[in-house]
């Protein structure tokens, strides 16, 4: 099996094109019509759905934010009523307030079929062991992943993220043949199996779908090595259903873009102009069949490139780049791309709750990395040695996923500020000196 | 013997906070001691209620645990600790850290000691004519 959806995924670029037309025409109707905040946007460019006639209307409509979701938050970009959704779900909210997104069945079904694909597309059928692990809850990965490799029709395994030593057990007892998780509790999980003694020819795994924050080639080929996989991509966010908006193929060579159901424009960050195929600009998207959530223009705020290249592959749809640059949580430490999530996974993975603030600050020229963490009440020890050895453990594992060495601190529990009951983590400092 | 083991931060105002909470619960501090570092702080209490002075910290949001430790008490002259280390020390027992207390019985003295092994310090104590709490 090469394709999950043969038809739509080969089909040809004027079909598709001719496809989104009509379901742009559509989407923007439902949107007009069911979300007052939206309307109130076109109605102060002076549009009406009746300006929309096709994909080259596209530029004419507002874009909108993640400032929008916020002004907009919980219910105000909901387009059906609140009986017809199904599900929701959510962002961390760790750069502000988080988002939540909303779905009917029908939007589920296309959001799996769409996950489905990416399954495919690394070599997963119905024969296959899929290990879920990332996060299940309100995190769209777990779901996801977890439906796509349901249509799929593999076995699927819903590990949820952590407990490494049951990732491994499982991995190994039920022969999982394709994994799903974040790239860097992947690469945590290579590290493991290592320690254990175990060669990457030892595990069963054929293939992982790796995606949920950005990543590196260089951490592409560790990962491949250390696991014995073929490694692949997958994007999406949680505003446009989660991950499956993109995807790639055994190319490894871009993420061909679900056109079906998603536009993606490149624009100008600063203008807002659109730019041409093969320009490096703001990935912005188009739902074009959500029921509950439609999002038209939606900035990413991802800096990225599309290119309408033939790919090999044989499917027709556009791929878009690695994205380059911004997220909203990144930091650079001494250099290197730190992300919150990943010290969260360390946390999680060592049997540490994610109470945790992260003090970033410059001293002599020279950024210094400080992580707080609570002690968990089975954790705590009568001797002081005993407490700075838990703190080295957790710094070494620390330095193991990030490349650079942090201080670890543990700290008495509920200690660490909480807002909107979660805690606040990242303190940069060093923003005061510049 | 019973010793109460708190996780303290080094914040100003803690340790007023907790004594006053003892005190409160009218909870008899016997013998105190404190191993920190530039960040935090282990308190080591021998108290005259373990188990009360443990719920009353709790409820307070500290981080708690009673910790099983060897009360031994010791002739006030020199030389008699060591001399009892030594004897552990021969043994193999491995000490982890120790804290001496006020005596009420005059011409003695009493040390809590902290070791892997409670039970084989306790007999080896007492084989060699140490008393132990
Ligand atoms: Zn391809």
């Amino acid at each position: 099996m090469r394709y999950f959806q043969q038809e739509i995924e080969t089909m040809a670029p004027e079909a598709i094109r001719a496809l989104q037309s009509e379901k742009l025409v559509r989407q923007v109707k439902h949107v007009y019509e069911h979300v007052p905040y939206y309307r109130a946007l076109m109605d102060e460019k002076g549009i009406t759905p009746d300006d929309i006639r096709g994909v080259e209307d596209l530029h004419k409509l507002p874009f909108l934010s993640k400032a929008d979701l916020r002004e907009t938050y919980p219910y105000g970009m909901l387009a059906v009523p609140l009986a017809d959704c199904v599900r929701i779900q959510s962002t961390s909210g760790t750069t502000g307030k988080r988002v939540i997104a909303y779905y009917t069945q029908k939007d589920l079904d296309l959001w799996e079929e769409c996950c489905a694909r990416a399954i495919v597309a690394a070599g997963g059928t119905r024969e296959d062991v899929v290990q879920v692990c990332y996060g299940y809850g309100l995190f769209t990965g777990g779901a996801g992943l977890h439906g796509g490799s349901h249509r799929v029709g593999a076995l699927t395994l819903p590990m949820s993220s952590g407990n490494t030593e049951r990732q491994i057990q499982f991995m190994m007892d039920l022969k999982a043949t394709i994994l799903c998780c974040t790239p860097s509790y992947a690469a945590y999980i290579g590290e493991a199996l290592k320690e254990r003694g175990y060669k990457p020819e030892d595990n069963h795994l054929k293939a992982g779908i790796f995606g949920a924050e950005p990543w590196t080639e260089e951490m592409r080929r560790d990962i491949e090595k250390s696991l014995g996989i073929k490694a692949y991509d997958i994007y999406g966010l949680t505003e446009t259903s989660g991950p499956g908006v993109a995807f790639e193929c055994s190319e490894q060579n871009g993420m061909h873009v679900n056109e079906d159901h998603f536009i993606p424009e490149i624009i100008d960050p600063d203008t807002g102009e659109v730019l041409p195929d093969g320009e490096k600009g703001e990935l912005v998207f188009t739902s074009l069949d959500k029921e509950a959530f439609p999002l038209l223009r939606y900035r990413t705020r991802d800096i990225c490139v599309l290119t309408r290249e033939k790919c090999p592959c044989g499917r027709t749809h556009v791929r878009m780049a690695k994205p380059m640059g911004r997220s909203d949580d990144m930091m650079i430490i001494r250099g290197v791309n730190v992300f919150p999530s990943q010290i969260e996974t360390v946390l999680l993975n060592e049997g540490y709750a994610p109470n945790y603030r992260i003090e970033v600050d410059r001293v002599n020229n020279s950024d210094t990395l400080d992580i707080y963490v609570e002690l968990l009440p089975e954790q705590f020890t009568d001797t002081v040695s005993g407490i700075t050895k838990m703190e080295r453990r957790l710094a070494e594992a620390i330095k193991i996923m990030l490349g650079i060495s942090p201080v670890v601190h543990l700290v008495a529990p509920k200690t660490i500020a909480r807002s909107e009951g979660k805690a606040v983590r990242v303190v940069d400092k060093r923003k005061l000196h510049d | 013997m019973k010793q109460l083991t708190v996780f303290v931060e080094n914040r100003r105002g803690g340790l007023a906070v907790l004594t006053r909470l003892l005190a409160d619960a009218r909870v008899d501090m016997k013998a105190l001691s404190i191993a920190d570092t530039r960040d935090f702080g282990i308190l080591r209490l021998i108290v005259s209620d373990a188990e009360k002075a443990s719920d009353t910290l709790q409820k307070a949001g500290f981080l708690v645990q009673i910790t099983e430790v060897v009360g031994v008490t010791l002739p006030d002259r020199p030389g008699a600790l060591a001399q009892a280390l030594d004897i552990l020390d021969q043994d193999g027992v491995n000490l982890e850290y120790l804290y001496a207390f006020l005596s009420s019985e005059p011409g003695t003295a009493r040390v809590v000691l902290r070791v892997a092994d409670n039970a084989e310090a306790e007999r080896i104590l007492t084989q060699n004519g140490f008393s132990i709490l």
